[in-house]
């Protein structure tokens, strides 16, 4: 009988568990941008959510401020591989967010100043599964990772958790961004190991 | 400011997998502002998840590599037009 190491040696078990396939565990905070760092003031920055009827919800930085926070610990996954776990956040539960929105679209696509964009059926937003955070372990959300707010989708790998967002705009049909439409897969399930396009 | 971007010379190795010809020496026009100019100068981001090449002029895409198991994706539709050398 063969015995093979499964690398586990010296890792606690809920660790292991916590991993996706094909992942390793980081203890740094990784940087991975695609271009220029945005400088947004916060006076002139706005969140909004556009209906497919052409309505759009804005909230400005204080009246995003004044909204309900929440501080979730949740474990992220980088499709070039790495995990981070217990990472901690504020920010406004997108449920908050959507409670006024009248919409039946099934679809969102993410956009971000600078340009970025990524997409996601609309249900991977609600239901307690994303926020649009502005701190991070205690401190305020530094722009290199996504500051002054980024959205956080921690169940898909960490491309859909857009920095520097700007809005989400809300579709009848599925509209791949920036990744998406460049190979990457595009809903990105780690669990089942969802990378590329065609996994 | 922190120079964030990459020399634009890093996409030599990436892009030699795909073309026949060392595609950085080419003159590339950006489909957003206009300018023209060696692809080896781009703003280069990344290389993970993918290589992004920024016009130095305007910084919009002017392209895309990404290289996974098998397969590379390249998106050049931020660029209007690449001259390639060639001799005669």
């Amino acid at each position: 009988m063969n015995v093979i190491s499964r690398g586990f040696h010296g890792r606690r078990r809920d660790e292991g568990d916590r991993l996706p396939p094909g992942q390793y565990l980081v203890e740094d905070f990784p940087v991975l941008s695609a271009g220029p760092t945005p400088r947004v003031p916060l006076d002139r920055w706005e969140f909004a959510i556009d209906t497919e009827a052409g309505v759009t919800h804005r909230w400005s930085w204080p009246e995003f401020q004044a909204l309900p926070q929440e501080t979730p610990t949740v474990d992220i996954h980088c499709v070039t591989e790495w995990s981070k776990l217990d990472t901690s956040w504020e920010g406004v539960s997108l449920d908050v967010l959507f409670e006024d929105v009248d919409t039946d679209a099934s679809y969102a696509l993410v956009y971000s100043y600078g340009g970025y964009t990524t997409n996601l059926p609309l249900e991977d937003l609600l239901d307690g599964k994303a926020w649009i955070a502005h701190r991070f372990d205690g401190e305020e959300l530094e722009p290199r990772h996504g500051g002054p707010a980024r959205l956080i989708v921690p169940h898909l790998y960490f491309w859909k958790s857009a920095k520097w967002v700007r809005g989400i705009r809300l579709l009848d049909d599925d509209h791949p961004g920036f990744w998406e439409t460049a190979g990457y897969h595009n809903y990105g399930d780690p669990w089942r190991e969802q990378r590329y396009e065609g996994d | 400011m922190t120079q964030e971007h990459l020399d634009g010379n890093t996409l030599a190795g990436p892009l030699s997998e795909i073309f026949a010809v060392d595609v950085t020496t080419a003159t590339g026009r950006c489909a957003s502002c206009g300018m023209s100019g060696p692809i080896g100068a781009l703003h280069v981001y990344g290389p993970d998840p993918g290589l992004v090449g920024r016009c130095p002029g305007c910084e919009e895409v002017v392209l895309r590599l990404v290289r996974g198991p098998g397969s590379a994706w390249l998106d050049l539709r931020g660029t209007i037009s690449l001259k390639v050398h060639l001799p005669d």
